[in-house]
């Protein structure tokens, strides 16, 4: 059976959902070999076993982590000569993306992006693409080389099927050009406990409506109820009130979760690109006539200031 | 010495507009007015900071595009840009990103250059690695999805924002640079501007004289497929219930219905 590379994304040794999803969709069209780099590469290896892979090859060594992308496609590429793979898949994370297209243009492949499913096809894996704000919904095929497609987080459900896992140390010869881009500080980001935004099963999101950033404590609140991830608008990202990392839209990131709830938000086309796949939608907003309102499944017209909490209490009322 | 900074500008349909796509699968442009990318406003932007800042720098604006791709080029001249580059050639119709970017890397090193700035992402195709892919074509530096950028003595510094971590990133020029929303509010043009831009060079290029043969660029040469494009289905009408008090209550009702709680 065809070997397919999937590329893991983990953070110290911790694979995130977004791969073991990609696991199950590799498994549509092959065996999957997973690439795990950097620190904590080999821990990956027993929950990517779990969840399908035959293979884990792993590498680790300063570069990848002092200098930007370049050093990973030099690894991935050199995963892709050792296993000769009939596809290749990463998460479209931002640096997902490019190290993606990196590796393409190195291997003369085209490339498809942001695929929210795939399936096994007479001519090679199609893709689904969702275009124009999630308006269309495309298929589409790479046509030339060795198909490179990066998949979106919730594209398909994570499944357990237990496969050999061995891991294999990943001979890497960095290229000249590995440490053109040097990372001199990185700051992480804090933890909220709450849910990864992209990940989560429910976002509860806040607009311009909510009118200040200490009114965001009546969003949390909600979405700490429900066990949700918290987003926002643009609008209120460039407010001031809730940081850039939270932003869902065009430019912020993009979600597709079973449910998502906003508040205060009029449902501009750029926010409806990054929410408009979500299973079940939900709007609480003052404004019958907002946009948003078209897409919803249930909408309450309302000052979200009365709404919302009323809300946060019959949750954890019912929830006991 | 001279600056020679290269903006990437992508000419695409208006987002607030009905988009679709045309039989052949490519991107409708008939009914749908085009205008300059707004995510590389903020390129455009950065770049004339840049320029400033610099003693001597010239900015030119690139584009692959259609005829009508000259407004995209023309928003950017009046911005304050002091040239544009029109790659523009019948064969050119639905080519992908691969021949997209062999085109753009083939001009850049034809008009010559020290940074080459994009935006984030186009906001139709939003695939956002073509600044990624012209480095790896051009062999330099990518300095890429900066929220802050700057140059100075043959460095470019600038904050990366990512998923896990915020980075500090350098690299020495010649470099690719891609810079977000987030990296400052681009200018608008002043009348003067508009008026200075009538008067600004544009240079038309073709594949010819890039040296690319029609194959290896348009629908035919392109490295990915389009099968199908099907428009999603409205979303049928939701239930929408006016708040009189019980507002929350009811939709918490709702949530329990969908067994969210
Ligand atoms: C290139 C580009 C990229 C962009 N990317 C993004 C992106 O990634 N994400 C994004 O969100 N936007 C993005 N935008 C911005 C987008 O166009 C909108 O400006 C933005 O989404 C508006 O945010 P909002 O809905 O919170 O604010 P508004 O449009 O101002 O809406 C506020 C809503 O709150 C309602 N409201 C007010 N008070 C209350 C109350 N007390 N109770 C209930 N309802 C109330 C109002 O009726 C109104 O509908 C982008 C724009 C551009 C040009
Ligand atoms: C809905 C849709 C989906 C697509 N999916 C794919 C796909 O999966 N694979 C594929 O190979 N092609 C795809 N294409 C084609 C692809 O969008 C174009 O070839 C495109 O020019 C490059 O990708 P992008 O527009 O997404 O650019 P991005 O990578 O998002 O653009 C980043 C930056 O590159 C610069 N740039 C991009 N295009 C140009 C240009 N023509 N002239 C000057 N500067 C430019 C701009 O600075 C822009 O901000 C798709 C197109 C559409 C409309």
């Amino acid at each position: 059976m065809a070997e397919i590379l999937v590329y893991v994304d983990h953070v110290d040794g911790a694979v995130r959902k977004p791969t073991l999803e990609l696991l199950t969709l590799a498994r549509r069209i092959g065996e999957p070999v997973a690439v795990a780099l950097g620190n904590g590469a080999a821990d990956t290896a027993a929950v990517l076993a779990e969840h399908g892979a035959v293979k884990v090859l792993t590498a680790d060594a300063p570069e990848f982590a002092e200098y930007l992308v370049v050093p990973k496609v030099d690894a991935l590429q050199a995963a892709y000569e050792a296993v000769s793979p009939a596809a290749v898949l990463v998460p479209s994370s931002a640096e997902g993306k490019e190290i993606a297209a990196r590796l393409a243009v190195r291997i003369g492949s085209g490339i498809i992006t942001d695929a929210v499913d795939l399936e096994a096809g007479d001519e090679g894996p199609v893709a689904t693409q969702s275009a124009f704000a999630a308006s269309f919904t495309t298929k589409s095929r790479v046509s030339k080389g060795t198909p490179v497609i990066t998949v979106k987080p919730n594209s398909a459900p994570v499944e357990a099927a237990p496969a050999a896992g061995a891991v294999e140390t990943l001979a890497v010869s960095f290229s000249e050009k590995a440490q053109g881009t040097k990372i001199v500080a990185r700051t992480p980001r804090e933890s909220t406990g709450r849910p990864e935004l992209t990940e989560a099963a429910i976002v509860v999101s806040g607009g311009r409506g909510v009118n200040g950033a200490e009114n965001f404590a009546i969003i949390e609140a909600l979405a700490d109820s429900l066990g949700a991830a918290v987003g926002a608008s643009r609008a209120a990202v460039d407010a001031g009130w809730y940081p850039h990392s939270n932003q869902v839209g065009q430019t912020g990131k993009s979600v597709s979760p079973q449910l998502y709830i906003a508040s205060g938000i009029s449902g501009a086309i750029q926010h409806r690109a990054g929410m408009q796949t979500s299973k079940t939608i939900v709007a609480i907003n003052k404004d019958a006539e907002a946009p948003i309102f078209e897409l919803v499944d249930y909408g309450v017209v309302g000052d979200l200031f009365d709404v919302v909490p009323q809300l946060t209490e019959e949750v954890k009322s019912r929830k006991g | 010495m001279s600056l020679r900074i290269v903006v990437c500008v992508k000419y695409v349909p208006d987002a607030t507009g009905d988009r679709h796509f045309a039989d052949d699968l490519t991107v409708d442009r008939d009914d749908v007015d085009g205008l300059l990318s707004e995510l590389d406003e903020y390129a455009v932007e950065q770049a004339l900071q840049i320029a400033e800042e610099a003693d001597d720098a010239e900015v030119t604006v690139l584009t692959v595009g259609p005829e009508d791709a000259k407004d995209a080029l023309r928003k950017a001249l009046s911005m304050g840009a002091d040239k544009a580059v029109h790659v523009e050639d019948d064969d050119l119709h639905g080519t992908d990103v691969m021949g997209t970017s062999l085109v753009l890397a083939k001009a850049i090193e034809k008009t010559g250059y020290d940074v080459v700035i994009a935006g984030m992402a186009s906001t139709d195709g939003t695939m956002g690695v073509l600044p990624a892919i012209l480095a790896e074509r051009l062999g330099v530096p990518q300095v890429t999805l900066l929220s802050e950028v700057s140059i100075e003595d043959g460095v470019v510094k600038g904050r990366r924002d990512g998923d896990t971590a915020s980075e500090q990133l350098e690299a020495s020029l010649p470099a690719v640079v891609s810079v977000t929303d987030q990296s400052g509010e681009a200018r608008y043009p002043s009348f003067k501007g508009i008026m200075a831009a009538k008067k600004k060079p544009v240079e038309s290029l073709d594949l010819s004289d890039l040296d690319i043969e029609a194959d290896e660029v348009g629908l035919e040469g392109s490295w990915t497929a389009v099968d199908s494009a099907t428009e999603r289905p409205a979303r049928t009408a939701g239930t929408i219930v006016k708040d009189e008090g019980e507002g929350g209550k009811q939709l918490a009702e709702f949530l329990a219905s969908q067994k969210f709680i």
